[in-house]
């Protein structure tokens, strides 16, 4: 008798103690409950191609839940199943660019919707949405349903501190622009590189060799490329001074017949007009290494006295580089490529580090009305520095709203 | 005076305008952005034709005047002809020739396949894979050597900044290779990832900085008509 007593309280003692952990399993994991707040809404800050969907994150999230976005051109339907969204992902905390950087958005559930059945959705008619989540055993539905229409949106509000900064910083250059048509002495600090063309071109007119002119390997529509042929402007009309000789080897067409014109009206302002060569003006290739082949084989047999390379170049920046370097010319390098620079720095004589490159045309024409510009760019470099000072020391600190300020996205 | 007020009232009405374009996010706005980049797509398609005259235009004076490193050119116009040659060659076969719709083209004269285009399989594809490839892969590979040279020049220890990048050259080098783990865990773990983080990505940054404001301010210089050199000459 004691013995079946013993053995019964033995068995009852093992299901309570396997009982136990299930049952603080099963507390891990709360049942399921419907959806909240489940929103449809026009994508802010968009092109009116997406619908946004919002619904209140819940307890019961978590791996193997999903929500379930049925969708239908009908109030009545029919409703098919479009998206299925894990219930741990998709936040409102994942778009700051439509939501902003509010802690809580964590607690809201989002989605983007561009299409219905493959299709792209209606800008005339709205859009119906359900919501339901699943386990896989269970499903339950938000108790509703939601619709709305995407719009196209005439301002990006998410780009509000880039227009702002764009808006100081342009009144900053203009203002200094105006200051410098009243005030001819502006100070600009010395450009070591720039102040060598001079004698780069005097050195190769005693030389009696020809200048080697590249603009890069970017087309017109890049800010390099309208730099350097700026630039190129000043050397060709010093060159023509001298009455030395330029060549301008190219990598796009379009590049070469403004170079073309841009060299031909330098010749005309020294009053030189007999001594312009359109032929030295020519393309070469719009293919990266031969290009880089050809300009080689103009450095080795041409042994020009001075090359200049202003604009924007990938890889065979080093190979144009130091193919001039071991001919012996006098180098001068500008390029807003920051992967390039360390190359043009170890083989040229002098390198114009990125906006030197912008400042350049400004510097070597000497106009008070462009020097002017050079004068807001550096005040706007000073802003700069200060907004990092400040946004450093208040981030230490502990408060991230100055970051968030001038977040970009 | 027309000729160069034209460029520079285009210059202001298109810049202004897609300043406002990058703040719009609205359809009108994205079709006018891919209008416009379909057009400069065009154009520069266009543009290579002028590129071919120019270089077709130089290589055939340098011939007739004979000038030095004439015999370069004669070779660029003799695989000038053979690119074109070899391009239209399936397309004039089978124009002479044609096959039923849907079979195969098959191969002349027993080793040129009638492929047309530049698909896989095509005699243009061919002379790409098999000669311009390596070309362009014998030229990216001299770089190799060409940094070696590079560094010997820029690494000699001259001055203190000279010495200071030689220091940083050997570290960041060391890190690379497996020998510099093998010296000590902390060259690439350590050193070589500080000077990477701290001081490169700092100089870079700052660079960066300047490169954006410098180009908004010369875009200003450009779209206010201050800048005007790149229309050729400086004065009006």
């Amino acid at each position: 008798m004691n013995c079946h007593y013993a053995r019964s309280g033995l068995i009852t003692l093992i299901i309570v103690l396997l009982a136990f952990p299930l049952a603080v399993l099963a507390q891990d994991k709360p049942s399921l409950m419907p959806p909240q707040d489940f929103i449809a809404f026009d994508t802010p800050n968009d092109d009116g191609k997406s619908i946004s969907l919002i619904w209140k994150a819940s307890e019961s999230d978590r791996e193997g839940v999903y929500y379930i976005i049925y969708a239908a051109t009908s109030s009545k339907g029919p409703w098919k199943e479009q998206y299925r969204v894990l219930s741990t992902t998709r936040f409102k905390s994942d778009a700051p660019q439509y939501f902003g950087l509010s802690k809580d958005n964590e607690k809201w559930h989002f989605y983007e919707v561009t299409d219905i059945n493959e299709n792209p959705l209606s800008i005339t008619t709205p859009t119906y949405f359900k919501l339901a989540v699943t386990d896989g055993t269970n499903t339950i539905a938000f108790p509703g349903i939601a619709l709305s229409m995407p719009q196209g949106n005439w301002f990006d509000t998410s780009k509000i501190n880039v227009l702002v900064f764009v808006i100081v910083f342009s009144f900053l250059v203009m203002y200094f622009i105006s200051l410098a048509r009243k005030n001819l002495n502006l100070f600009i600090r010395h450009i070591p590189g720039l102040d060598a063309i001079e004698e780069t071109i005097g050195r190769a007119t005693e030389m009696g060799r020809p200048i080697l002119y590249l603009n890069g390997l970017l087309d017109m529509s890049s800010l390099s490329t309208i730099a350097s042929t700026s630039i190129l402007g000043k050397v060709a009309r010093k060159v023509a001074n001298y009455d030395s000789q330029i060549k301008v080897p190219c990598y796009d067409p379009i590049v070469m017949s403004v170079c073309q014109e841009v060299v031909k009206e330098s010749y005309l302002e020294a009053g030189r007009p007999d001594a312009f060569k359109e032929d030295n003006i020519f393309f070469i290739t719009n293919d990266q290494f031969a290009y880089a082949a050809a300009v080689d084989g103009i450095i080795v047999r041409h042994k020009p006295a001075a090359n200049l390379y202003m604009g924007y170049y990938y890889a065979e920046s080093l190979l144009i580089a130091e193919t001039g370097a071991v001919s012996g010319a006098m180098q001068i390098a500008g390029t807003d490529s920051i992967t390039q620079l360390p190359f043009f720095i170890t083989t040229c004589d002098y390198t114009l580090m990125g906006e030197e490159l912008y400042a350049a045309s400004a510097y070597l024409s000497r106009e008070p009305l462009q020097l002017g510009s050079l004068k807001g760019q550096d005040f706007g470099k000073g802003f700069i520095i200060l907004m990092l000072v400040v946004g450093t020391i208040v981030s230490t600190i502990g408060y991230p709203f100055f970051v968030n300020l001038v977040r970009t996205f | 005076m027309i000729k160069r007020q034209i460029p520079l009232v285009i210059a202001f009405i298109v810049g202004v305008m897609f300043i406002i374009q990058f703040f719009v996010p609205h359809k009108v706005s994205q079709d006018a952005l891919t209008y416009v980049n379909q057009w400069s797509i065009i154009i520069g398609g266009i543009s290579i034709l002028l590129g071919i005259y120019s270089l077709i235009h130089f290589h055939f004076i340098s011939i007739r005047r004979g000038r030095p490193g004439w015999g370069f050119s004669v070779v660029l116009f003799g695989c000038f002809g053979l690119a074109v040659l070899v391009g239209f060659l399936p397309s004039i076969v089978l124009w002479f020739k044609p096959v039923q719709q849907g079979a195969e083209p098959g191969v002349w004269l027993g080793f040129i396949p009638l492929k047309p285009g530049v698909e896989e399989g095509s005699p243009l594809f061919w002379l790409f894979l098999n000669l311009i490839s390596p070309f362009m892969a014998t030229m990216f590979s001299l770089i190799g050597f060409f940094i070696a040279s590079a560094a010997f020049r820029a690494f000699r220890a001259r001055s203190i900044e000279a010495t200071l990048l030689l220091i940083a050259a050997v570290i960041i080098m060391l890190g690379q290779i497996p020998l510099g783990q093998m010296i000590w865990q902390g060259i690439p773990d350590i050193m070589m990832d500080w000077i990477l983080k701290v001081p490169n990505t700092a100089a870079k940054r700052a660079i960066t900085f300047g490169i954006t404001l410098g180009s908004i301010a010369f875009s200003l210089r450009i779209i206010f008509g201050i800048e005007r050199a790149y229309l050729g000459g400086g004065k009006d």
